[in-house]
């Protein structure tokens, strides 16, 4: 599979190889669908629109509804105003959706186009009819990555449609981050446990992952209503999940409407859903539930049940920043090692000072890096192997070639289910990602294991 | 023995419950009126007592509306060029365009002695900020460096997205000198994601990268290779499909040179002018190396299709006609009773449960129209097919040509190509070579037009909003479509077939891969899980 990858780490000044990241716009769609209603509007020619589309669907299983501008070479000279105006004609009469976001692509950012004005000019034009939306981000793809898409789609619902009045909603706003729609639906019901009132966005659950009923529908039940997003800037208090996804958007929100923010990593494993928890205490002035320590009590009944396939295995985690940070802390709380510890995206030192100081007392010595790719943490595997990979599917070959097993997690996973429908947040989530590891290491174990030592019992 | 005509291989008439006509309208009714009217001459129902219909194909998307088609880096990159699996694929520009065309397309390639094999590696200059600001060249070439130093494949490709061309990288003159440099060939395709009008362009612009650089060129001999031989043009081994098809040419003694370019090798590539007959299997993708080989090397075509017994029958048939040699036409005849014998054993049963149905088919640039065969081998109809990115003579066949060139089609390079002095070689008589071109067997394509069935519809570049309409008012047994489509299809309880990259199945090509296919859509259609998309309570 990966056998032309040498033991030997070499320095690379210009070569991208085997990356742990994508660019910014599928991260702007993903974000947009987010909102009840959207048609995401992917502002260039049409193959990144057919890209990101074909990605989605084939890590959600589900239609991915999303519109382009569709550039040939005369709007990349000549500019894409038209083309929008054209695309935004055509959108709201045949599939007049509530809301257009439109994201834009390499190519209409290297051209310089003033997605404001175009916007103004077409609604100005008649292109928007009166009562409809449409909103933009800037998302090229020479910056950031997926992950910094996602940010500035969301940050940018907040900029066009948030606003202050006289009345305070008394909810908390709840940005839940680049997570699959059973997270977003696992941090709702833990709010609802709570007994909170919260408006959540973007809120991808019931979008992509919609019950088969013998019918279609552009734009299924889920997404956050566009009321309710004009409302964010009436909250108590935003919290958003995820340093790297969800600060943009809040502390907009907070320079907007002031409404206060508090930026929280994802509540994925057991001490960051704990400070999850307390920070929606501390908001709203709530006492949680016996319901929601006993589902707490649960999660830590399995890491200790099962630690002695855990205690000091070796781990290479490596994906999307946010989830990669709290995978490492409920690992390391778990008493396994993050060994290797990546990401792709170009998030620099916070991510690494971070993963460090998590790292600092167990595993001093791991390889923590930001902008690095798969074929990097495949030379330092071969250098030094792990017991487990924990990440999304393009690890499967460094697997295969290496023989160490592999739990997928983030984002894409385009060969297995679950994902959408299983969450890795909140306690609940935690327990199905830790019998994930435990299940897939028992496996390993019965697989590999000489007749005398087969054992019925684990 | 099978449920159609062998020779012809036509469609049957199409049969509904609603008005077709009606039918039309209502796809075309929600459109802006401007639209309305230019989708309508997309949309073409077949009469055969009409000769010469015409479609509309190859003209720009309009913007805002939702199709499935894509971009010349895709069409080039993701379509042609990636399949070559001892070549290390460096995509130039922004992380995205390599990352989506990482092995997503399911080509399978196998390493030769040399073991080289680069096909689950992903490339690129992940162009930042800076790139664009001060250009990418610089980059470029350290990149092309470090990819040599670290794999040594057998030679490279640089393929180019968006931004690349507007900031003006001169990709081409870093292939020149590194080709120079480092030894091996180094080949740059400009083929940026706005150029054409869809991925069609992109398949231009990588054959004319090919025909340029490898065909006859660098490692390449004079010297004759004995026997039949062939080249496999616009077969791309998705899900085995090329394993199977070689499988029976060589058990029928004929000897593959070069496939382009599924599970293909640089070094087959450069040779493939030595073939004595080329066999097109997607003319959208690749009849332009076809013509340029011809041109330039004496080389001729014909099409085939290796997608249905009886249509991989005929296209075996088509070679044994060519070469006109009594021992090979009675082992190719044998081969096909033999196979043809086999698969119909294995198909019969199954078409017990699938005759009758019927498909509508939005595939590719010839996709749509091989698989109506495949089909129809299994008893159902096709009552409506179209093309995501063809051109007219997809449609209404090459006699259409040349088409009137517009302004999209003129940004992708037309090679100039001439008969090469010393090496042009005719590889049979010429005047049965002649005769064969007289009689349009050779360099000669129908089109889908000629052989749909009456009534059926064609629809050009389809939209959601169209499709949406057909499946509610035609109410099929089965869609087969891409990924893009598949679970909008799906939602309404309508089982689909992805036919471009075929999901988890495959090879579907070949005797072997109708039998695969024949047990898919058993398994597609015959599910009892569509029985229960409703509760009890619902019905
Ligand atoms: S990298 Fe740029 S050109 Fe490529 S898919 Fe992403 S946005 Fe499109
Ligand atoms: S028609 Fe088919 S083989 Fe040809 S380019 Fe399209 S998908 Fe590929």
């Amino acid at each position: 599979m990966l056998e032309a990858t040498p033991k030997e780490i070499v320095e690379r000044k210009a070569l991208r190889i085997n990356p742990a990241k994508t660019c910014q716009p599928i991260g702007a769609m993903y974000a947009a669908l987010g909102i009840h209603g959207c048609l995401p509007n992917s502002h260039g020619s049409q193959g990144c629109c057919s890209f990101h589309k074909s990605h989605l669907t084939r890590h959600y299983r589900e239609p991915i509804m999303a519109a382009t501008s569709a550039f040939t070479e005369g709007s990349s000279v000549f500019g894409g105003g038209g083309n929008l105006k054209q695309a935004l004609t055509t959108i709201f009469t045949v599939y007049n959706p509530d809301m257009v976001a439109v994201s834009t692509t390499c190519l209409s950012e290297t051209i310089g186009d003033d997605l404001p004005t175009f916007i103004r000019q077409a609604r100005e034009s008649g292109a928007v009819p009166e009562g409809k939306y449409v909103i933009h981000a800037n998302t090229p793809s020479y910056v950031g990555s997926h992950v910094t898409g996602w940010s500035n789609m969301t940050k940018a619902m907040v900029t066009y449609l948030s606003a202050k009045t006289e009345t305070p909603n008394n909810k908390l706003n709840i940005i839940p981050g680049y997570v699959e729609p059973s997270d977003v639906r696992a941090v709702k019901q833990l709010v609802t446990q709570m007994g909170i009132d919260a408006i959540v966005f973007p809120d991808t659950s019931d979008v992509v992952d919609t019950p088969k009923t013998g019918d279609f529908q552009m734009y299924p039940k889920g997404g956050t209503p566009i009321p309710d997003l004009i409302d964010t800037g009436n909250s108590t208090a935003t919290l958003a999940l995820g340093n790297f996804t969800s600060e943009a958007a809040a502390t907009a929100l907070q320079n907007k409407c002031q409404v206060p923010s508090r930026v929280l990593d994802l509540p994925i494993g057991l001490r960051a859903t704990d400070r999850f928890v307390q920070a929606l205490i501390e908001f709203s002035d709530v006492t949680p539930p016996e319901s929601l320590n006993d589902d707490r009590g649960r999660l830590v009944d399995v890491m200790t049940d099962m630690q002695q396939y855990l205690y000091r295995k070796r781990v290479a985690v490596y994906g999307d920043p946010d989830q990669v940070i709290s995978a490492t802390e409920f690992l390391v709380d778990c008493g396994m090692l993050p060994v290797y510890v990546i990401t792709g995206s170009p998030v620099g030192k916070r991510f690494e000072e971070r993963v460090k100081d998590i790292l600092k007392d167990t595993v001093p010595d791991a390889v923590v890096a930001a902008n690095a790719d798969l074929f990097y943490l495949h030379q330092l595997i071969k250098n030094e192997p792990v017991d487990l990979l924990l990440g999304n599917e393009y690890g499967k070959y460094i697997g295969r070639d290496e023989d160490i097993p592999i739990v997928r997690f983030g984002f894409p996973i385009l060969d297995r289910v679950g994902h959408s429908y299983f969450p890795t947040a909140c306690y609940w989530g935690g327990i199905y990602l830790l019998s994930n590891i435990c299940n897939t290491l028992l496996e390993r174990l019965d697989r590999d294991a000489p007749d005398e030592l087969f054992e019925l019992v684990r | 023995m099978t449920p159609h005509d062998s020779d012809t291989l036509k469609l049957e008439k199409a049969t509904y419950e609603v008005d077709p006509k009606d039918v039309t309208k209502e796809m075309v009714s929600p459109y802006p009126a401007k639209v309305a009217r230019k989708r309508a001459k997309h949309i073409v129902m077949r009469d055969p007592s009409i000769e010469g219909q015409e479609i509309q194909a190859n003209v720009r998307t309009v913007p805002g509306i939702l199709n499935t088609r894509h971009c010349a880096f895709a069409g080039c990159k993701g379509v042609v060029v990636g399949p070559f699996g001892d070549v290390l694929h460096i995509v130039h520009g922004p992380v995205g365009c390599s990352y989506y065309t990482w092995m997503t397309r399911r080509n399978q390639y196998r390493s030769r002695e040399d073991g080289k094999n680069y096909m689950s590696y992903c490339v690129t200059t992940d162009m930042q900020d800076s790139d664009i600001v001060f250009g990418g060249v610089k980059k470029l070439r350290q990149a092309v460096q470090e990819g040599y130093d670290i794999f040594k494949p057998n030679a490279i490709t640089i393929t180019a997205t968006c931004p690349v061309g507007l900031i003006g990288d001169d990709i081409q003159t870093v292939a020149k000198e590194m080709t120079e440099e480092l030894g091996i060939s180094v080949v740059a395709f400009n083929c940026e994601g706005y150029k054409g009008v869809s991925q069609s362009a992109g398949h231009h612009i990588a054959n004319n990268g090919f025909f340029k650089n490898w065909v006859g060129e660098g490692e390449a001999t004079d010297e004759e290779i004995e026997g039949f031989t062939v080249n496999l043009l616009g077969e791309y081994n998705i899900g085995g499909d090329s394993y199977e098809i070689e499988r029976v040419l060589e058990k029928c003694g004929i000897n593959v040179i070069a496939t382009f370019s599924g599970d293909g090798t640089y070094d087959a590539a450069t040779k493939a002018h030595l073939a004595k007959l080329n066999l097109v299997m997607c003319h959208r993708s690749i009849n332009y190396m076809a013509e340029m080989m011809e041109t330039k090397f004496g080389v001729p075509w014909t099409k085939v299709s290796f997608i249905g017994v009886q249509a991989f029958a005929k296209s075996l048939r088509k070679v044994a006609r060519f070469f006109n040699d009594e021992a090979l036409t009675q082992r190719i005849e044998e081969v096909i009773a033999e196979e043809v014998a086999a698969a119909e054993a294995e198909i019969a049963p199954i078409r017990e449960r699938l005759q009758g149905k019927s498909a509508i088919l939005f595939v590719g640039g010839s996709r749509a129209h091989h698989y109506q065969d495949l089909f129809a081998d299994l008893g159902i109809k096709t009552i409506a097919a179209g093309y995501e990115f063809a051109h007219r003579d997809d449609y209404e066949g090459r006699q259409v040509l040349p088409l009137k060139v517009d302004a999209d089609s003129r940004n992708v390079e037309e090679l100039r190509v001439e008969k090469d002095p010393e090496r042009y070689k005719l590889t049979a008589d010429p005047a049965w070579v002649e005769q064969l071109k007289e009689e349009g067997f050779l360099n000669r394509y129908e089109g889908m037009i000629s052989e749909m069935g009456e009534d059926t519809l064609m629809i050009d570049d389809i939209s959601h909003h169209e499709l949406e309409t057909l499946i509610k008012r035609l109410k099929p047994d089965i869609v087969g479509s891409g990924i893009k489509d598949k679970y909008v299809i799906e939602k309404f309880g309508v089982p689909c077939k992805q036919l471009h990259n075929y999901d988890y199945g495959g090879p579907f090509a070949g005797f072997q891969g109708a039998v695969n296919f024949a047990k898919d859509i058993d398994m597609r259609i015959n599910n009892p899980t569509w029985k229960l998309v409703k509760a009890p309570w619902q019905n």
